[in-house]
């Protein structure tokens, strides 16, 4: 991290917008502190709802919008939570965004919500989230505490949405199918849940059926943790 | 902190998340039973998507891609909705009401709901697509895949033999395997041209089955893989298009 940075504008507090420290609370998720191939959290949903990229991207967006907005309420609150209660009342909070998500989905696009069905209401339950809530919001200000909540989200969805790529491209040849940007990108044309002939790449390449089912997601992120670290040089290990 | 502000906090937060979801869920709820009815009304349409005519640019019409407007506007116009007891008696909106369905119209009637219910007490939607080239009944039908239950709309041909059309849904059937019979279009559209009633007159349905073959008019070929699921197609076409006979056979009386 040492390239010239921009001065912001400093707002009333002494710390920095987009400080040093803030911008690593958004970038250390992304890679040396991957909630899914670091932390190895929420691999239920990763390996659930990554067949296609258009739920994926969906499902991206939901995690981020309730991991930013639950680290930034209870970290507001987080002085006033009783200690007693704290998982009760953070678990409220991402319960109740979650619902938000749900409603809001079954609101402007009942398909892909349709096709997410209890991964959305699933959020709840990924450790993601709480995690971040337990070890970040409840000991830091709001402001630190949302961006931590953008970046884990982003580097979950970062995740989600790498594995959907390769998944949907060999498993049904396709990309965004569902969306109004499907394609198709290799095997025979007019196949495969997609009726457009042209782009047929790869006119002998066919579906892989392993690659549709989540025992390949499984795989894929393996993958990827082994390529991680052995190329990122904080994670490997020095003992 | 004692318990007498804990217990303050909790009361007052649940107070505030619950009106507050509450509120948004009371505004949106109309929208999204809109949604909901789109949805299935798209899922019947589905079933003749090969006669819904063409779009602007010439291409055939796809259920899926379709505006909301426009999928409201062909059912509207295009289709007729009757809703029908196990004898095959056409009902009433208000027996249809009576039956739990607040709407009154066929389209209201929830299948997952009526498959609940003693066999005899049922209610039946049945819909009549009526295009360029003739009549189409559309009967739903549901039953059981391999985790959970399965459901589909099939198109009859006005002989009420030929199928015309088909489409299928699951609620948690394997992605790749069971889930096939939703996302890989041919597995619906080997169903067309095949016939429901055999030489004799009696309605034995399309089998699942392995090797079917294509000039077999009373099967098509199971998904390999999903065994379960097929044989569920199977059973749930049999039994489903068996509800519909009586009114079937009152049709063809009457003609």
């Amino acid at each position: 991290m040492a390239e010239n940075t921009v001065q912001e504008p400093k707002v009333k507090t002494s710390e920095p917008l987009f400080g040093k420290k803030e911008r690593k609370l958004l970038t250390d998720p992304l890679n040396d502190n991957n909630p899914i191939t670091v932390q190895v959290l929420g691999i239920c949903s990763a390996l659930a709802v990554t067949s296609l990229v258009y739920p994926s991207v969906v499902m991206a967006i939901a995690v981020v919008f309730v991991t930013a907005f639950s680290s930034l309420f209870t970290s507001l609150i987080r002085n006033a939570i009783p200690k007693q209660v704290r998982m009760i009342v953070q678990l409220v909070i991402i319960a109740t965004l979650v619902t938000i998500v749900e409603l809001t989905l079954k609101r402007f696009n009942y398909p892909i919500y349709k096709e997410l069905s209890v991964y959305i209401g699933l959020i709840i339950t990924n450790c993601i989230v709480m995690g971040r809530l337990e070890a970040f919001s409840m000991a830091n200000k709001p402001w630190r505490s949302f961006l931590d909540g953008i970046g884990n989200g982003l580097g979950y969805g970062a995740i989600l949405i790498m594995v959907a790529v390769i998944r949907e491209i060999f498993g049904k040849g396709s990309l965004f199918a569902g969306s109004p940007l499907e394609m198709k990108l290799i095997g025979a044309g007019a196949d495969f849940m997609i009726n457009t002939e042209t782009s047929a790449l790869f006119g002998w390449y066919s579906n892989n059926g392993l690659m549709v089912l989540p025992a390949a997601a499984m795989f894929i992120i393996g993958i990827m943790i082994w390529i991680q670290r052995s190329w990122n040089k904080k994670l490997i290990d020095i003992s | 902190m004692n318990t007498a502000y804990v217990v303050r906090f909790v009361v007052i937060m649940t107070a505030l998340v619950a009106l507050s979801l509450a509120l948004l869920s009371q505004t949106w709820a109309e929208k999204i039973k809109e949604n909901e009815a789109i949805f299935n009304k798209r899922s019947i349409l589905s079933a003749v998507k090969e006669y819904l005519g063409n779009d602007a640019d010439g291409n055939p019409k796809d259920p899926k891609k379709l505006p909301d407007d426009e999928i409201i506007k062909i059912f509207d116009e295009q289709v007729e909705q009757i809703a029908l007891d196990m004898a095959g008696n056409r009902l009433g909106p208000e027996q249809v009401q009576a039956s739990g369905y607040p709407g009154g119209k066929a389209e209201n009637i929830d299948m997952a709901k009526e498959k609940k219910k003693d066999e005899a007490v049922r209610i039946l939607p049945l819909y009549i697509f009526n295009s360029n080239e003739g009549k189409f009944y559309i009967v739903s039908i549901r039953g059981k895949g391999l985790w959970d239950e399965i459901w589909g709309n099939i198109a009859l041909k006005s002989d009420l033999n030929t199928i015309v059309g088909a489409s299928f849904d699951h609620k948690g059937e394997t992605p790749g395997l069971g889930a096939e019979i939703k996302d890989n279009p041919k597995f619906p559209a080997s169903f067309i041209g095949k016939e429901i009633y055999n030489t004799d007159g009696r309605l034995i349905s399309v089998a699942v089955k392995k090797n079917a073959g294509k000039k077999n008019p009373h099967a098509v070929d199971a998904i390999s893989g999903a065994t379960v699921t097929s044989v569920g197609v199977e059973e749930m076409m049999e039994r489903g298009i068996k509800y519909y006979e009586p009114f079937f056979n009152s049709l063809k009386g009457t003609k």
